[in-house]
């Protein structure tokens, strides 16, 4: 099966859940990721039900939070 | 509005830009811009808004200068190590660019003091140039509030990351994210370390969307998050959808008062 993950293709083998994409995808921290499957946010709670389908446009959202650079925290 | 002959060379280059002209440079001087955060992103946000003439920028930061921050914070001198991030970033932007008048908040913010420092000065557009999460929600929440333009970004690494708000125009912040990562949970610039340009590349990109902003000019980041990769410099933009059940901007919001999140116990 072929699909677009964060632009790039991606191609698996049999049938996976949002969540078994995470994890074949090595994603660090899939607890705190943002998935978007077609431009369409997913609920956490439905990365094991929800399955990947052929074409399907899949994005890794990642909190990204530096820039500051604090060296004292209040 | 009357040009000085000083203004009219000084702002020659933008001047002559059919997008900006005599009407756009007038805009300019008269915009006001909070950045929260004097650091990686601030600093040349700052700088850039400042010298494109910028009337009224507020800078919002508790922090001193380390010699730490210098390899990416390039609004400080090495003279200014030790000396409150704001009034060295006062010093630079009174060097660079006479026009603009500084507004310095020496704290950081909190859902105590955000609204109070927007509505200081009204400010037209606001830039979240912090290093931790409790500041950027508090900054999308309190910004969606008062219905405020805001500019999201974050760095780490080679990476970078940023993302506009306007009211009406697509998603916020949290409809991305919808709550902060506990604290630890995602790495940080101190630990995993940051490539001094990135605050330059994706700073100074929040300072063009502020621009346009003002003007009224292109198509900002609204609705589209751009992501930056240094290694493969590759630029993407994933197309974001407003959520409907959005904490703050969805249809039925939950959230009408600003939150203090937990700060991190270390250094973000
Ligand atoms: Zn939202």
């Amino acid at each position: 099966m072929r699909l677009t993950v964060n632009g790039e293709k991606v191609e698996i083998e049999g049938s996976v859940s949002v969540r078994q994409l995470l994890v074949s995808q090595k994603v660090a921290t899939p607890e705190y990721v943002t998935v978007q499957l077609n431009e369409e946010f997913l609920n956490t709670a439905d990365f094991d039900s929800t399955m990947i389908k052929e074409g399907d446009r899949v994005e890794f959202l990642y909190f990204m939070g530096g820039g500051q650079g604090r060296n004292e925290v209040q | 509005m009357r040009f000085s002959d000083g203004q009219l060379e000084r702002y020659s280059r933008q001047i002559i830009l059919k997008e900006v002209g005599v009407k756009g440079q007038e805009r300019i001087l008269a915009s006001k811009i909070l950045i929260v955060g004097a650091g990686g992103l601030g600093a040349p946000a700052a700088m850039y808004l400042a010298a494109a003439g910028v009337g009224t920028l507020g800078l919002v930061d508790c922090d001193k200068v380390d010699l730490s921050n210098l390899q990416r914070q390039i609004i400080h001198s090495t003279r200014d190590v030790g000396k409150p991030k704001i009034a060295s970033g006062r010093e630079t932007i009174r060097d660079l660019n006479p026009d603009v008048k500084v507004v310095a908040y020496q704290e950081w913010v909190s859902a105590a003091n955000i609204a109070d420092i927007i509505k200081d000065r009204d400010y037209d557009f606001i830039i979240d140039a912090t290093d931790n999460f409790p500041a950027k929600f508090l900054i999308n929440d309190a910004s969606v509030l008062l219905r405020k333009a805001f500019s999201h970004a974050g760095i780490i690494r080679f990476q970078g990351q940023t993302m506009t708000y306007a009211p009406d125009q697509g998603p916020c912040y949290r409809c991305v994210f919808d709550s902060p990562p506990p604290a630890d949970a995602v790495p940080t610039c101190r630990r995993a370390g940051v490539l001094g340009v990135m605050g330059g590349i994706i700073g100074t990109i929040q300072a063009t969307e502020a621009l346009k902003y003002i003007l009224g000019r292109g198509e900002l980041l609204t609705g589209r998050l751009l992501t930056f990769d240094a290694l493969t410099m590759n630029f993407r933009h994933v197309s974001l959808a407003r959520r409907e059940g959005c904490q703050v901007c969805g249809a039925n919001p939950t959230i009408r008062e600003l939150i203090d999140y937990e700060q991190a116990a270390c250094d973000m």
